[in-house]
């Protein structure tokens, strides 16, 4: 470290001000065609190895230390084109967690050579894109088997109407439901990650997209049986369903404004003036808990297995997700509400 | 680190397979075909480990409490595996020898599965109990492979031979008992000699190749099987539900079976490979990378 003492020696003798030098004694004029002072930056150097293979795949030297990983991995992207920014994961050890974007280089524990492990994440698909294919499906398959579209049905049932009042009401709940969710992926999620790994998609499209057309064709069918205790239960089942949607869309307008566009900050998630964002005092994710809820409605409303089964599912994952919610919560602030559960109050 | 280092030395199978790395990876986690998995049931990998982790988790479970790296007292989790492994392979032996008899007195498949049936579900369903040690956690498989594996034996024996009479004397089904028989005595042959700290290489050798031959066949058995069985699902109607009725959902177990029968084409050779794969670090000792996920 002679580089900074000598930084810092320099540094002071010009802090000392422009009469006295560093002696005391009055300091010479300085000559006309002086240079300008240099400041030091002591520069990093980064090469970057597989974490597999430990092949020496890119070395960086003249790095700025208050660069961050980001930066960095635009300029790795310079030298190796096809591993773009979203799918290098840079860690400190082969073994160890990936390195965040926004970690500043010289703050990690890296002496002035830093060695950074690379693996590739696989090709990368936004999340955006994502959640807009994987619920556009649904919108667009519900349609088509509510308008019985032929080849569906029988042919004598091609483009007919259901004579029951709750298919049509059905209809526009899932309509409306899959709407909310492409609008609040447009103008309301803010979100922690750009991409996630490709071939998600295709897992999620497939579960998205299968149940809905599994749900609509019992639902549209010609032989659809109405619910058992007719429109006491669709009455009943479809207040439950609204309540649930406000519920979650007011979790979601909450969740938004904890966090500034363009940041990633996380804070604990407070009830609002919102009544329905009350639901924060027991559980962290009420947003999954409202989720639940409609669907549950939503099964009661069309008295269909299918979808039972599909809030059942949702219910175990949302569950999942909730649990490692709640867990990193609990983890990141000390000041955690003790009384919260992930997902269910009290319960679960 | 006395019981752990004896059961290292002489654990054979399972030593070899901790000392090739970590645990071997679970099977594919997605959804595994009835059946496909029926015969695969003797090569998962909690075997691998067998006696010597479970000797390692009972360790620190008894403390103080000193073996001699045998069973140890009744009640602990150690015994409660081993006596359900022991009492396997004590019935899939019993069905082998009962299967061998049949045929020598009789010269004929016809009636063989009527005369071993009971045996065969009393095993096979003895089987779940496995489960339940995956769910407790005594020994290290995931509930999600040992559920699988299971379930597909279940499936083969009480949805397909045990509910359509008219197929139990295909020879297909003679074909799947046979590989699940041998698969069977050596897996849990395996378990055994493990527990007992003296695994005899041949068990290990048989354990980790006769699948090469076994799996195919009992695919192909229970794949013939369940074709010989679909004109009799398609005639009755069986476990179906059609519509209208109160809760608008359908079923049809004709397509379910056919299915059942496509899903084997992606899934059995992701379970084969891995089996070779496996036999290739425990027996040939070589130092596989895996891919990443």
């Amino acid at each position: 470290m002679d580089l900074s003492v000598s930084v810092v020696a320099r540094e002071s003798s010009q802090g000392l001000g422009p009469v006295f030098g560093l002696n005391g004694l009055p300091r010479p004029a300085p000559p006309k065609a002086a240079k300008k002072p240099k400041k030091a930056v002591l520069f990093f150097e980064v090469e970057i190895l597989d974490a597999k293979t430990r092949e020496k795949l890119c070395f960086l030297d003249k790095v700025e230390p208050q660069a961050t990983i980001a930066e960095i991995k635009n300029l790795f992207t310079k030298s190796h084109p096809q591993w773009y920014p979203a799918r290098q994961s840079l860690r400190l050890d082969p073994k160890g967690k990936s390195l965040k974007d926004e970690d500043v280089l010289q703050k990690l524990p890296v002496g002035t050579t830093a060695t950074l492990y690379f693996r590739d994440l696989g090709a990368q698909i936004s999340w955006v894109t994502v959640f807009l294919t994987e619920y556009a499906g649904p919108l667009f398959i519900y349609l088509l088997f509510y308008f019985r579209v032929p080849f569906i049905y029988g042919h004598k049932y091609d483009f007919t109407s259901s004579r029951h009042t709750v298919v049509h009401l059905a209809c526009i709940c899932h309509s409306f439901h899959y709407i909310k969710r492409l609008l609040e992926t447009l103008f309301v999620h803010r979100f922690s990650h750009g991409t996630m790994p490709l071939r998600n998609i295709f897992k999620n499209c497939t579960y998205y997209w299968g149940f809905a057309a599994w749900m609509a064709y019992y639902i549209n069918h010609p032989l659809y049986t109405p619910p058992t205790y007719g429109a006491q239960q669709v009455k009943l089942a479809l207040a439950i369903f609204v309540i649930c949607q406000l519920g979650n869309f007011s979790i979601h307008m909450a969740l938004r404004d904890l966090r500034p566009a363009g940041s990633k900050t996380r804070k604990i998630p407070y009830p609002t003036k919102n009544p329905f964002t009350w639901l924060f005092l027991l559980v962290s994710c009420p947003n999954y808990t409202y989720e639940v809820g409609s669907w549950i409605g939503f099964a009661i409303m069309t008295q269909c297995l299918p979808v039972a089964l599909f809030s059942l599912v949702g219910f175990t994952q949302m569950t999942i997700w909730a649990k490692g919610k709640h867990r990193s919560y609990l983890k990141e602030f000390r000041d955690y509400p003790p009384l919260r559960m992930p997902i269910i109050p009290f319960l679960l | 680190m006395g019981r752990l280092t004896e059961a290292e030395a002489a654990g054979g199978g399972a030593s070899a397979a901790r000392s090739a790395g970590t645990p071997p990876a679970p099977l594919p986690s997605t959804f595994t075909s009835p059946g496909c998995a029926a015969t695969m049931a003797s090569s998962e990998e909690d075997g691998t480990n067998g006696g010597a982790s479970e000797a390692g988790e009972e360790r620190e479970a008894t403390g103080k409490r000193r073996r001699l790296g045998l069973l140890a007292t009744p009640g602990s989790s150690l015994y409660n595996i081993a006596m359900t492994r022991g009492c396997s392979l004590f019935g899939w032996m019993v069905l082998g020898i009962a299967m061998v008899r049949f045929y020598m007195e009789k010269g004929t498949h016809k009636g063989l599965y009527k005369s071993i049936q009971k045996t065969l579900k009393f095993f096979q369903t003895f089987a779940l109990l496995e489960i339940v040690h995956c769910l407790i956690g005594i020994v290290p498989t995931s509930v999600l492979v040992a559920g699988v594996q299971v379930s597909s034996r279940i499936f083969m024996v009480w949805l397909v031979t045990h509910s359509i009479k008219p197929i139990q004397n295909e020879e297909s089904v003679v074909l799947f008992l046979v590989a699940w028989t041998v698969t069977e005595i050596t897996r849990y042959s395996f378990y055994t000699f493990s527990l007992l700290n003296h695994l005899p290489y041949f068990i290990k050798w048989a354990r980790y190749n006769f699948f090469i031959i076994l799996y195919p066949v009992g695919v192909v058995g229970e794949l013939l099987t369940i074709h010989a069985a679909l004109p009799y699902v398609k005639k009755t109607g069986m476990f179906s539900i059609r519509l209208p009725n109160k809760y608008n959902v359908s079923f049809d177990y004709y397509y379910f079976l056919l299915i059942t029968m496509a899903s084997y084409i992606p899934l059995f050779p992701q379970l084969y490979f891995h089996m070779l794969r496996q036999r290739r670090k425990v027996l040939l000792g070589e130092v596989i990378v895996e891919k990443d996920d």
